[in-house]
């Protein structure tokens, strides 16, 4: 079985504390969050077991590597805490389940994972991707178990992602590209926190975005609007990616307005919460983050991820935002999708 | 040239009436698992007066007739199983009146669902009628005919007790108005404050009469529709769910629903909850509401919302589709289902005995209930997918279906929409007095015994 790599040590000497301290959605004094994370190490109950909604914030907030997230789950997980009720945490790991009904098409060394998310084969077509050709891998076996992080069972990730890797693996690729935000934050943050040796070298679609940009710059057409970013959860586990969607902008002409959700403060889709803290904390979250991108006088609301995008569609649409994946703001600015009136 | 026929050709003309063997064939069956049983004719009149004359016919010459609507029961009820002739009504399908005010529409007897519905949506947005979930060719005197439920039944009951007047031909041969109608221009309601007589049409599945206009309510149509999903893993608190969430009034329609595929279904009660209102803070103000009503369920871990916004589409269909692709789960496009009414507290009892009986019967399962009137009661369905092509596949639902009404009966439930067999075993079990008024009132309808035979026969 693989163990979480933490070390106690790191957190007793932290001088900052700002894995809980910058927490959305919890408030803690400085002392006072330095003492929640030692009864955390300690196995003791506290406060973040019941109260943290599983934003992932605090992987980015710790500066020192030293995985206070996942630290929370496994704390969860052996006290038997559920942070979702058992029907729906259940849901989750039967539907993410491995069952043979993997799609995978003519795979080069380099290939395209749609992970498990029946909108990402439609994204990964085009101009942008054409020399990936069908290079593609889709379905449960190739899918990033991260999300059942949320539910705190890290038994479930820790099954099923040396499984997942070993699927790739099979396949003899060196390079996937992540289509996921997800897939790229499981691959290089939580498959070294456990030790597991990732057997290609995971691409983040937005480098591969931002490469195939630059080879097509002659064919951009600026798109001259304002946009916000809906940052995802998985995103706070390669922060170092983050920078990637303000150059993407730059080069199709899409200003990123200044916000107050953005970068590190970014608020999440509240879809999550929803299930872990209700409708009125979920609804808190997403009323503050909407009104946030309308006050901020943007016309777009751009995703990284497909599950945030299903979740707040609807709403920003209502609020006079148009919804729209970066990939296809991309596609947008080379001409492949029609911009909206 | 055949006397019969040449006479029915005399009433509504040669395209309207067929001996053919390739319609015989077709109207001999349903696509449930009940066998086949050929008519001698078929005929499909576009007027009362048609209706009225062929009626007089079958009297006078002793012919069963069978009244048929869109043949979707699935339990048998439009075969023909003393031959005869088979009264297709789905010519007769124009929207007379809509009283806008009174929220009432009279229809044709083969009126299907989805042209009212089109209508409706086309010319009084803000009105609807309450739409089984079965197919948009389905007729609405049929769906009344035999009780049927729709989207509006948690709200205001079975689909049979929105009806606001009746036309029928009786057995032999008079054409009879029921309810306000019966006295003057306005069809606003069925029976009350005058002696209700359209209990002597409804429920008796074409047996009593055959139904040429039909008078249903309309209700508000909301500008927007949502839905959400409350799932648990406990049977036994299903009862107690949908008792707090209809207890809230603020609901539009309750399903419960189980089944073992695909997986993200497995193991749990999904209880699906939908809402209506003029704005978004109509909307999320009944969705607080909800979520309030079902707080100790979530606090405890046994329950939660699921996310529905994928499926969203699918379950915000009017029809719903969902079936057609759970007949299909076995290839060969078979579904058959027992849906006994029962009480919502039996939930957990019925729940056991569907999966017990597909394991017994090698079958694949789904269980749904709809729930009746705020939670008066459910309509519970027992349904199992089949391939057409497999006999001994048919063979097992058939058995298995038998098995589970035998169990509803058993538990003190009422059959829905029985087939002849689920018939016997609620008329085994029925009160001898109430057997004899059924007899008396059949009786003297039809004294020559010549509507839908086979059906409600009280030995």
């Amino acid at each position: 079985m693989y163990d979480l790599k933490h070390d106690e040590k790191v957190c007793a000497t932290c001088p900052s504390a700002d894995c809980l301290l910058k927490c959305q959605y919890m408030e803690f004094e400085q002392d006072e969050a330095h003492e929640e994370m030692m009864k955390l190490i300690r196995g003791e109950d506290c406060r973040v077991l019941h109260e943290c909604i599983t934003c992932y914030g605090c992987e980015e907030y710790c500066r020192r590597g030293n995985h206070p997230f996942y630290l929370i789950c496994e704390r969860r997980e052996e006290m038997g805490i559920l942070t979702a009720p058992r029907p729906i945490t259940n849901q989750w790991i039967n539907m993410t389940q491995m069952q043979g009904k993997q799609k995978v098409g003519a795979v080069k060394e380099r290939v395209m994972s749609f992970c498990f998310l029946p909108q990402l084969p439609l994204m990964g077509s085009g101009e942008i991707f054409k020399d990936l050709g069908w290079s593609f891998v889709f379905g449960a076996e190739f899918m990033c178990p991260a999300v059942h992080t949320h539910f705190a069972k890290m038994s479930v990730v820790k099954e099923r992602l040396p499984q997942v890797l070993e699927n790739f693996s099979e396949l003899g690729v060196k390079e996937v590209i992540c289509m996921h935000d997800e897939c790229y934050g499981t691959y290089t943050s939580i498959a070294p926190a456990y030790g597991m040796e990732v057997p290609f070298r995971p691409i983040h679609y937005m480098d591969y975005l931002y490469d195939r940009l630059e080879e097509l710059r002659d064919r951009i057409r600026l798109l001259n609007i304002r946009a916000v970013y809906q940052r995802p959860c998985s995103s706070r586990l390669s922060p170092q990616k983050l920078h990637r969607v303000g150059e993407i902008f730059r080069m199709i002409g899409v200003e990123l307005v200044e916000r107050e959700y953005q970068g590190e403060n970014a608020l999440c889709c509240g879809e999550i919460p929803r299930a872990i803290a209700g409708f009125r904390a979920a609804s808190d979250i997403q009323r503050r983050n909407i009104q946030d991108m309308v006050d901020a006088g943007a016309q777009y609301c751009v995703f990284n991820c497909p599950a945030c995008q299903t979740t707040l569609s609807e709403r920003v649409v209502k609020f006079g935002l148009k919804p729209v994946h970066l990939i296809e703001l991309c596609k947008m600015a080379l001409g492949e999708i029609e911009m909206e009136d | 040239m055949d006397r019969i026929l040449q006479s029915l050709i005399d009433i509504v003309g040669e395209k309207a009436v067929s001996n053919h063997a390739e319609e015989i064939w077709y109207y001999a069956r349903d696509p449930g698992v009940m066998p086949p049983h050929e008519p001698d004719y078929v005929v499909a009149p576009r007027t009362t007066e048609e209706v009225q004359r062929i009626v007089q016919l079958a009297n006078r010459e002793r012919i069963p007739i069978v009244p048929m609507g869109n043949g979707m029961a699935l339990t048998g009820l439009v075969i023909p199983l003393k031959g005869g002739i088979v009264l297709d009504m789905k010519r007769m399908d124009r929207i007379l009146e809509v009283n806008e005010r009174g929220r009432y529409v009279i229809v044709e007897g083969g009126t299907s669902q989805g042209k009212l519905k089109s209508y409706l949506e086309d010319h009084y947005p803000h009105l609807r009628h309450s739409i089984p979930d079965a197919p948009a060719a389905t007729t609405i005197a049929a769906n009344v005919a035999i009780h049927g439920q729709g989207r509006l039944t948690q709200q205001y009951g079975f689909n049979s007790d929105m009806v606001t007047g009746l036309e029928v031909v009786l057995p032999t041969g008079e054409v009879c108005r029921i309810g306000s109608c019966s006295m003057g221009p306005y069809w606003f309601s069925k029976g009350p404050t005058l002696p209700d007589l359209s209990g002597l049409f409804l429920g008796w599945l074409g047996t009593t009469g055959i139904i040429t206009k039909v008078g249903i309510r309309l209700y508000p149509r909301k500008k927007m529709r949502d839905v959400e999903i409350f799932v648990t893993d406990r049977d036994d608190l299903v009862a107690d769910i949908v008792y707090r969430v209809t207890h809230t009034e603020m609901v539009e329609d309750i399903t419960v629903w189980f089944q073992p595929k695909p997986l993200m279904f497995k193991d749990n009660n999904h209880i699906t909850i939908y809402l209506t209102g003029d704005t978004d803070e109509e909307l999320e103000f009944k969705r607080l509401m909800i979520w309030d009503a079902l707080r100790e369920f979530i606090d405890s871990k046994d329950g939660g919302f699921m996310s529905v916004q994928p499926l969203k589409p699918m379950l915000l269909e009017m029809p719903q589709r969902g079936i057609a692709a759970f007949a299909d789960v076995p290839k060969g496009g078979g579904f058959e289902y027992s849906g006994p009414i029962t009480l919502v507290d039996q939930y957990p009892m019925y729940a056991e005995k569907v999966k017990q009986l597909a394991s017994k019967y090698n079958v694949v399962y789904a269980g749904t209930a709809r729930i009746i009137s705020g939670g008066h009661a459910m309509m519970f369905g027992i349904s199992f997918a089949f391939n057409r092509a497999d006999p001994d596949m048919i063979d097992r639902v058939r058995r298995a279906v038998h098995e589970a009404t035998e169990f509803a009966l058993d538990l003190g439930g009422i059959p829905w929409k029985p087939n002849i067999h689920e018939q016997k075993l609620a008329m085994e079990r029925m009160d001898p007095n109430t057997l004899r008024l059924m007899k008396m009132i059949k009786q003297n309808l039809d004294p020559q015994g010549i509507m839908n035979p086979g059906n409600w026969e009280v030995g």
